[in-house]
């Protein structure tokens, strides 16, 4: 397997090295409400997994079989399933690191 | 239906699931308006990545540009079609409210911390 397979997964894993260290950066609880963090990802990812599903088999875009792991789940690379959990979570840390940071600035 | 006219369609589902669905109206705040712009930053940086590198390819027939992979110009930006943004605003605005309207539905943390209602 080559090493260019796990291109789609580093940009995952960017999105997570760079929003992560905001939980304890910033006493983030998000990551102790597993239950509306998994309704979150539900809520926003499965309408959109639905739509890139419909986009994937209709040939608006497609995928690099090069550059992504061979998995298929209803011929979407594992990676863009992961990404609709991965962008709703990395959203959520970025709102609610911005609302406590916004909170500081104005307490000062 | 394009990967425009859905991508449209995208956006006006979230604001109108903001607004008057879940009634969250985090669109009107600057808490999101600032989440919104450190997050679209990194968008095009990683959006850049999977089109720049062709790790996704777009039929040129459902997006405004052509199947020419530009930094800029012919409705792409960094790459990316700029139907993506919209897509993007979408799913990260959705995931925003979700969160937002979730959170109303449970009881607030206590000043002390134990979890009852202040």
């Amino acid at each position: 397997m080559s090493v260019l397979q796990w291109s789609y997964v580093a940009m995952l894993a960017f999105c997570l090295a760079g929003t992560l260290p905001l939980v304890p950066a910033f006493r983030l609880d998000v990551l102790r409400q597993p239950r509306r963090l998994a309704l979150t990802v539900l809520l926003a990812g499965v309408p959109f997994l639905l739509w890139d599903l419909y986009a994937t088999h209709a040939g608006h875009w497609r995928f690099d079989a090069d550059q992504t792991l061979p998995p298929r789940i209803a011929g979407l690379p594992l990676e863009e399933v992961a990404f609709f959990v991965v962008i709703p979570l990395v959203s959520v840390l970025t709102f609610e690191a911005v609302k406590v940071a916004r909170r500081r600035w104005a307490e000062r | 239906m394009t990967y425009t006219s859905l991508a449209v369609l995208g956006v006006l589902v979230a604001v109108a699931v903001d607004r008057w669905v879940a009634r969250t109206r985090i669109t009107s705040t600057r808490d999101w308006w600032s989440a919104y712009a450190i997050i679209v930053f990194f968008q095009l940086l990683t959006n850049g990545w999977l089109t720049g590198r062709r790790i996704v390819q777009y039929d040129p027939a459902t997006i405004l540009g052509d199947d020419r992979v530009v930094a800029v110009g012919g409705w792409r930006l960094l790459y990316a079609p700029v139907e993506d943004l919209l897509f993007g605003f979408g799913l990260v605005l959705l995931s925003c409210v979700a969160w937002t309207w979730l959170g109303r539905r449970r009881p607030q943390p206590s000043p002390d911390g134990t979890g009852r209602a202040a």
